[in-house]
């Protein structure tokens, strides 16, 4: 079987600077694959790269089947992969529902759009509350929400969420998570970027450690999870 | 001929071609950050297009059956110059510092006004751009010429086009996407690079519509126009608070309207006698700018920039 999302030896530089120094992994369609490390380790970037927001120095992403070099952001979202960004970035001074209907933006079935809708309302009940409001008005935590409902909103093969816990107050962040278990079970293939390891890793089949731009260890989330160096180096234990 | 119902109609039609032009500037400011400073001569380029059109018509074809096709050569001429200028003047300076595209903005400007003077037949002077025949309508205690009931009419025709394009279309609801967030926007699959072709074209086609109320107004067109008309029409989308498509509109009425009493009345202050007439009306316009910038330096509809979390 071959992989939904196929990386290899990915380098991304920022001018002179190398974020990403050859990294190479798989998402198998259905798996969630985490990405954990510190802040600086190349999660984002391997993210935005994937999506086509950066160009990558090196190396080659087949999704699907398909190789995504020179394939611009727009027409890798049509592709199926859909991506919640670092900080949510959902439009402030559009309702709710103006984000999730964006969400399916390139989709012309409007039924279909209709019954997504409100499928994220029943996975987010919060957000069909206050469907009319300015998504700007949201908590941090109903904004990650409403990120997530809306990058669900273009019914991708592929999501992917990055850091969908940071800023996040415990009780939302266990909500978000288990959200993100109750997808999972539903089937949906996610590539996650976490900083919070112990989560992540609970929920993932595969984990890649990424430290200073390049993928240190990698192995099945529960591995990773009872992993002596990981345990001392992301899950705070001496 | 100080009574004010003329006054006001007098600003409403100036404030309408300001207004026009405006949503231009703001368009393209709203997405890209850029103030295109050579909208003026987009303008410009629009109504020599309109007598272009006029002028290959058999003589004797009525003007008001012209007006259609009149619009249509100028909204091509200033589309066709201001995407041109996106795709190959702005875009590949997008990622410049912000200097970069303002001085190739100025640059292009000049350039214009410069290809005109040169090239078009007999446009180092003025041309005369046709004119309606008969008298003034009254309305209202004012008389409006035949031919500037063109812009009152053209003005919110345009403005009511746009914002249902906006709010109501995919492209419209992608261009708010991409005004917002630019990166966020391609997540979602907006070809952004085509929604900023399309504010560049829209705001040129708007200007075109001005600019033949301009014609019909003024009886002519010529290359400088666009230098005082763009100044004043971004002036507007700063006072309306720029980004803001009505608020672009309101600018340019609110600015119109201050001309217009301004001249026809400040003359009549005691000891201000020296600051009245038609001369003085350029700085009073600019005064208005000032004063709001003062007191709501985001404009009158503009929001205040929130940062993001």
């Amino acid at each position: 079987m071959t992989a939904l999302l196929e990386v290899e030896d990915l380098r991304v530089a920022y001018g002179k600077i190398e974020a990403v120094k050859g990294i190479s992994f798989s998402v198998e369609a259905g798996q969630v694959v985490t990405l954990i490390g510190t802040n600086g380790a190349g999660k984002t970037t391997t993210l935005r790269t994937l999506s086509g927001l950066l160009e990558p120095l090196a190396g080659q992403i087949k999704f699907d089947g398909k190789p995504l070099k020179n394939v611009p952001a727009h027409k890798i979202v049509a592709l199926g992969m859909a991506h919640s960004p670092e900080g949510r970035h959902i439009f402030p001074r559009m309702t709710i529902e103006d984000n999730l209907r964006l969400g399916a933006y390139l989709r012309d079935d409007k039924a279909g759009i209709e019954k997504d809708i409100q499928r994220a309302y029943d996975l987010f009940p919060i957000l069909g509350e206050r469907r009319k409001q300015a998504a700007g008005t949201l908590s941090g935590g109903e904004q990650q929400m409403l990120a997530m409902g809306r990058a669900l909103m273009s019914q991708p093969k592929l999501l992917m969420l990055d850091e969908p816990s940071m800023g996040l107050s415990p009780i939302m962040m266990q909500k978000i998570m288990a959200t993100i278990s109750e997808l999972k079970a539903q089937g949906t293939t996610i590539l996650l970027v976490e900083q919070n390891a112990q989560a992540a890793l609970s929920l993932a089949d595969q984990g890649h450690v990424m430290e200073i731009g390049k993928i240190v260890l990698s192995g099945t989330g529960q591995d990773l999870l009872h992993d002596e160096s990981v345990r001392k180096a992301y899950l705070g234990e001496d | 001929m100080h009574e004010l119902p003329q006054q006001l109609a007098n600003g409403l039609i100036l404030g309408a071609m300001y207004g026009l032009i405006a949503i231009g500037y703001t368009m393209v400011y709203g997405i890209v950050q850029l103030i295109n400073f050579a909208h003026g001569e987009i303008f410009m380029v629009g109504g020599f297009g309109a007598l272009t059109v006029f002028l290959a018509l058999p003589a004797g074809f009525s003007l008001l059956a012209a007006i259609p096709l009149m619009i249509i050569g100028g909204v091509i001429v200033s589309v066709l110059v201001a995407t041109a200028a996106e795709r190959f003047a702005y875009r590949p300076l997008r990622n410049a510092p912000r200097l970069a595209p303002l001085i190739t903005a100025i640059g292009l400007s000049l350039a214009l006004q410069q290809a005109v003077w040169k090239w078009y037949p007999d446009a180092k002077k003025d041309r005369s751009f046709p004119q309606f025949d008969g008298s003034p309508f009254h309305i209202l205690g004012a008389n409006i010429q035949r031919g500037d009931l063109f812009i009152l009419i053209a003005a919110p025709v345009c403005m009511i086009a746009l914002g249902f394009y906006v709010t109501k279309t995919r492209t419209g609801r992608g261009m708010q996407a991409t005004a917002q967030d630019p990166d966020t926007a391609k997540l979602m699959g907006i070809n952004t690079d085509r929604i900023i072709v399309m504010a560049f074209a829209i705001g040129a086609a708007f200007a075109a519509v001005a600019a033949v109320g301009y014609g019909l107004h003024n009886g002519q067109v010529g290359f400088r126009m666009g230098f005082i008309m763009g100044l004043k029409a971004f002036t507007a989308a700063v006072l309306g608070g720029i980004g803001n498509i009505y608020g672009a509109m309101l600018g340019g009425i609110v600015l119109g309207l201050a001309e217009s009493l301004a001249v026809g009345y400040i003359g009549n202050i005691p000891s201000m006698e020296l600051f009245g007439g038609g001369a003085w009306k350029d700085v009073w316009a600019f005064v208005l700018l000032i004063v709001v910038l003062l007191v709501r330096p985001q404009g009158l509809l503009g929001e205040r920039v929130a940062d993001r979390a």
